[in-house]
């Protein structure tokens, strides 16, 4: 990120630094003004991942939206967002009477070089933040973000997930029949069952649940999860490494049982 | 249809390219026409480890290119006429390589050949790729350490993910495991890794051991497959590794520390 210092002041005690930084923040990119259609079309995402969408920044880009497709409800659309916890903080692209209508609404209006950071983005790429990001009410379907897991809410394995490879249960709970070497990553929504030495990283209620938990047949583990609260080897007890275990979260403690 | 070997680790020095030799000298020495294909292309040894570097001309780049044919390429084996060579070219980088490219070679060679044995470079790049991509067989080189443990097992979730056979969703690559450098002295004095430590951990089914040997650095640098060197424990072990491949029970050797006679102890063997 880029960093520009502001030439010291020359009281000691200062209360401030006046600093330019840049962040990579969620991207709506309207393509209708239609917004119900955009409520529906953004009450399913953020109920895919709550988190994500928790007090975060977006900006809204109307670099896509048809020129005849009428006027932006501004108004609705920010209490849209706001509704689902999310900051609206500007607008990009768009007309000047849109823009206008933006600033009521106390909407910054970013210009191209606030968000053209790496590659300059031309108007067909995909938003510059991390995957997961809402996307547009398209007039088409949308896909499923995880085709790999066809019947949704279970997925098994048979081979052994070998190091560096990472296997994502989507939805649902992931069981492995074989080992789980070291430098693999397991990781699911539900539980994780591993029937066989679990040797890799294994993390279960990725979105989560609090109520997900770990069963392995050998606890030899690189790191255990669930929620995002983990543990590494080293801090495992030892007694327990190489037993049958469970691994669930107790009031905020993720504890290791034996099974 | 020839069976396409491939001989990969991850990690290098592990002794790919002399099990590549000692695999491609077994295959044609029991009678099967065989050809060995060096796929570290700029860091050319194979050539070296078969004795053959003197007659090279051709090389598998100027191949894919079609700036010559398989015929003017392959060197055939003084030793063995069933085995033939095609050296990797020294001057190129490993991008020569192209997935049609060694396709096409691949499936040139399968119309004369039983048995087609590639000699990966170390790494998972692009190299590593090509060499195992149309692989139908796979025996991962490992030492008795970690390190090379860790990286034979990535090596394997490659296998399982970017061939051929993982992408048309055909039956898997044949994995084995062979395992060298080993010294049991090593491991009962609790140095070295076992082998039931590393198939534990790799969950594979066992070529063979090989131990650490002399043997194995006299043949490279005199250029002979140490295979051909009979009276070897490792020319025995790669004899022993062949025999399984092709499907014979054969039980493994120079896992227990020999219990030195007195004449070797006299004469310090």
């Amino acid at each position: 990120m880029a960093v520009n210092p502001e030439p010291s002041a020359e009281s000691p005690a200062r209360v401030f630094e006046l600093k330019a930084a840049a962040f990579n923040l969620p991207v709506i990119r309207l393509l209708g003004v239609d917004m119900d259609a955009v409520s529906d079309e953004l009450g399913v995402k953020v109920e895919q991942a709550p988190d994500f969408f928790r007090n975060t920044p977006v900006v809204i880009d109307l670099t896509d939206l048809p020129a005849e497709a009428g006027e932006v409800g501004f108004p609705m659309l920010v209490g849209l967002l706001r509704g689902y916890g999310m900051i609206p903080v500007g607008v990009r692209g768009g007309s000047a009477a849109q823009h206008k209508a933006a600033e009521a609404m106390e909407l910054a209006i970013l210009g191209d070089a606030f968000v053209r950071r790496s590659p300059p983005a031309p108007a067909k790429s995909v938003p510059a933040s991390a995957s997961g990001a809402p996307k547009p009410p398209t007039p088409a379907p949308e896909k499923k973000p995880e085709p790999r897991s066809p019947a949704a809410g279970f997925t098994l394995v048979t081979r052994p997930v070998r190091s560096g490879q990472r296997v994502y249960a989507a939805g649902g709970d992931l069981s492995v029949v074989a080992p789980v070497s070291s430098g693999a990553e397991l990781m699911a929504d539900g539980n994780i069952h591993v029937y066989g030495a679990l040797r890799g990283r294994a993390m279960a209620g990725l979105k989560g649940n609090l109520e997900a938990r770990i069963f392995c047949q050998d606890l030899q583990a690189e790191l255990v999860s669930v929620a995002g609260h983990y543990r590494v080897s080293e801090n495992m007890p030892a007694g327990l490494k190489g037993q049958p275990v469970q691994i669930f979260l107790d009031q905020d403690v993720l504890r290791i049982e034996k099974l | 249809m020839a069976r396409i070997i491939v001989i990969t680790s991850g990690k290098g020095g592990v002794g790919k390219t002399t099990t590549s030799a000692a695999l491609a000298m077994g295959l044609a020495q029991k009678g099967h026409r065989t050809a060995v294909i060096d796929f570290d292309v700029g860091l050319r040894n194979l050539d070296l480890i078969m004795g053959c570097e003197r007659r090279v001309v051709y090389d598998f780049v100027n191949v894919i290119n079609e700036e010559a044919n398989l015929n003017q390429a392959l060197i055939r084996d003084k030793r063995c006429d069933n085995l033939f060579v095609l050296p990797a070219s020294q001057t190129r980088d490993k991008d020569a390589l192209t997935k049609e490219g060694v396709g096409k070679v691949l499936d040139d060679l399968s119309q004369t050949f039983e048995f087609i044995v590639c000699d990966s470079p170390a790494g998972i790049e692009h190299g590593a790729n090509m060499a195992m991509y149309y692989a139908d067989d796979a025996v991962v080189v490992t030492n008795p350490e970690v390190s090379s443990v860790r990286d034979s097992d990535r090596m394997l979730g490659i296998l399982a993910s970017k061939s051929r056979r993982a992408e048309t969703n055909a039956e898997p690559i044949r994995e084995y495991l062979l395992l060298t450098r080993y010294s049991p002295e090593r491991v009962a004095g609790g140095e070295m890794l076992s082998v039931e430590d590393v198939q534990e951990i790799l969950s594979l089914e066992l070529l063979g051991v090989i131990p650490e040997s002399k043997a194995v650095l006299n043949a490279s640098n005199a250029g002979v497959p140490v295979i051909l060197d009979r009276d070897t424990d490792a020319g025995q072990a790669y004899l022993d590794m062949v025999a399984r491949y092709l499907g014979e029970q054969v039980p493994h050797r120079f896992l227990e520390v020999q219990k030195k006679g007195f004449f070797s102890r006299l004469f310090g063997g």
